[in-house]
């Protein structure tokens, strides 16, 4: 039986007697190779391997999947019946599936008619999901706020459940302030049968009575 | 050779993204370097100052009565205010001036908090535009950078020597949103 040397990353195979001149470590057995050494070893090695593996594996994955979900895309589901007719129209079927884009309102543009999450004002750890009816400057008639006719503030719009009454929106709680805007709504993806893109529309009886912006 | 520049090329791109991704999460989720502008803060803040915000009080939901916290302006969502944290949520707010006879106070909706800043005299704050949503909040404020040591921001007043405009520092990182006006 002749010496046997087991590197981490392969193995030298010397002679009896001659001296290893390899620069990783090496595991000299001499005389017999008892068979539950040998595994051991090999275990010992793969163990490490794996760890490392997964830990430079995991520094490098949830960093990049984190920030694609912040800056990039996300995807939700909508509860409830406030989106009604356009979103979930059947009240015992399953819910849609949005995709949001957090890409587009990196710079907090948005337009009238875009179905946008945001952050509830009422409660921080809650998003909801409504259409923008207003921004800064236009002229809103209400439906069910204290004032009927309001002027949205500066850095405020306006945001409305396409089914009113059923609807916690700014009718109840007044024009939301632009930083707490989350997400536009670009694509329902779920259930199959209603995958489509989402095009900014207003309802035909929700429309402005005047609005400051230059060229109207 | 043109595959090993190729190749190089792509791997450069590579740890710009790894790296670009970590810098953005630990800017989000662990805290930023910000600098102050205005006098609404004073004497606690002055202009100029660099602070440190962390990010996780505000993510797991533990801002509390007294802390300083940055957030987004309710009135433009490109510019940062910093003020002190006087009520949460249901609390009562006293709203009128200190010379009026009669008290009026206010009450704290939901999901709001009352910002105020130290300098009253010259602070436009809840006082003047309303009790602002939660979720406008970005960090709390917990360290002040000030040459040559650091030194921490406690909850109620600061018990620091006399602020000193601070100069260059070098080897931070300051992002650059993040210049605050107090409004």
């Amino acid at each position: 039986m002749g010496v046997t040397s087991l590197s981490s990353t392969g193995s030298c195979k010397i002679q009896l007697g001659a001296t290893c001149n390899c620069s990783h470590a090496c595991v000299l057995i001499q005389g017999e190779i008892t068979l539950q050494f040998f595994q051991m070893a090999q275990q010992t090695s793969a163990w490490r391997r794996y760890m490392q593996a997964f830990i430079s594996g995991f520094f490098v994955a949830v960093p990049v999947t984190v920030t694609l979900l912040d800056k990039l895309a996300y995807v939700a589901r909508v509860e409830g019946a406030s989106m009604q007719p356009f979103l979930n129209p059947d009240v015992g079927a399953q819910c849609d599936v949005v995709l949001l884009n957090r890409w587009s309102v990196k710079n907090y543009h948005v337009q009238r008619g875009d179905i946008v999450s945001v952050v509830s004002p009422r409660n921080p750890k809650q998003k909801i999901i409504k259409r923008v009816i207003g921004l800064e400057g236009d002229f809103i008639r209400t439906l069910g706020y204290k004032n009927q006719y309001v002027r949205v503030p500066d850095g405020h719009f306006w945001i409305e459940g396409d089914h009113h009454g059923h609807s916690l929106d700014s009718n109840s709680f007044g024009p939301v302030s632009v930083g707490l805007l989350h997400g536009r709504a670009s694509h329902i993806i779920w259930p199959p049968n209603r995958w489509q893109h989402i095009k900014p529309s207003l309802l035909p009886n929700r429309e402005l009575l005047y609005t400051e912006e230059d060229g109207e | 050779m043109f595959r090993s520049m190729l190749g190089k090329a792509l791997g450069l791109v590579g740890y710009t993204i790894q790296y670009g991704c970590i810098a953005h999460c630990a800017f989000e989720y662990i805290g930023e370097f910000v600098v102050c502008s205005g006098p609404s803060m004073e004497p606690t803040i002055v202009n100029h100052d660099v602070v440190f915000s962390e990010r996780m009080s505000r993510h797991l939901f533990k801002i509390q009565k007294g802390d300083i916290v940055i957030a987004k302006s309710p009135f433009d969502p490109n510019m940062n205010i910093c003020k002190r944290v006087i009520g949460l949520e249901g609390d009562k707010i006293c709203t009128s001036a200190q010379s009026d006879l009669f008290k009026t106070h206010t009450f704290v909706p939901m999901g709001h908090v009352w910002l105020e800043g130290d300098n009253l005299r010259n602070s436009t704050d809840s006082r003047n535009y309303g009790p602002i949503p939660y979720g406008l909040i970005r960090g709390r404020v917990c360290l002040k950078v000030r040459q040559p040591s650091v030194h921490p921001i406690g909850r109620q007043h600061s018990t620091g020597g006399p602020a000193t405009t601070s100069d260059e520092i070098t080897g931070f990182l300051m992002r650059s949103n993040a210049s605050l006006k107090a409004v």
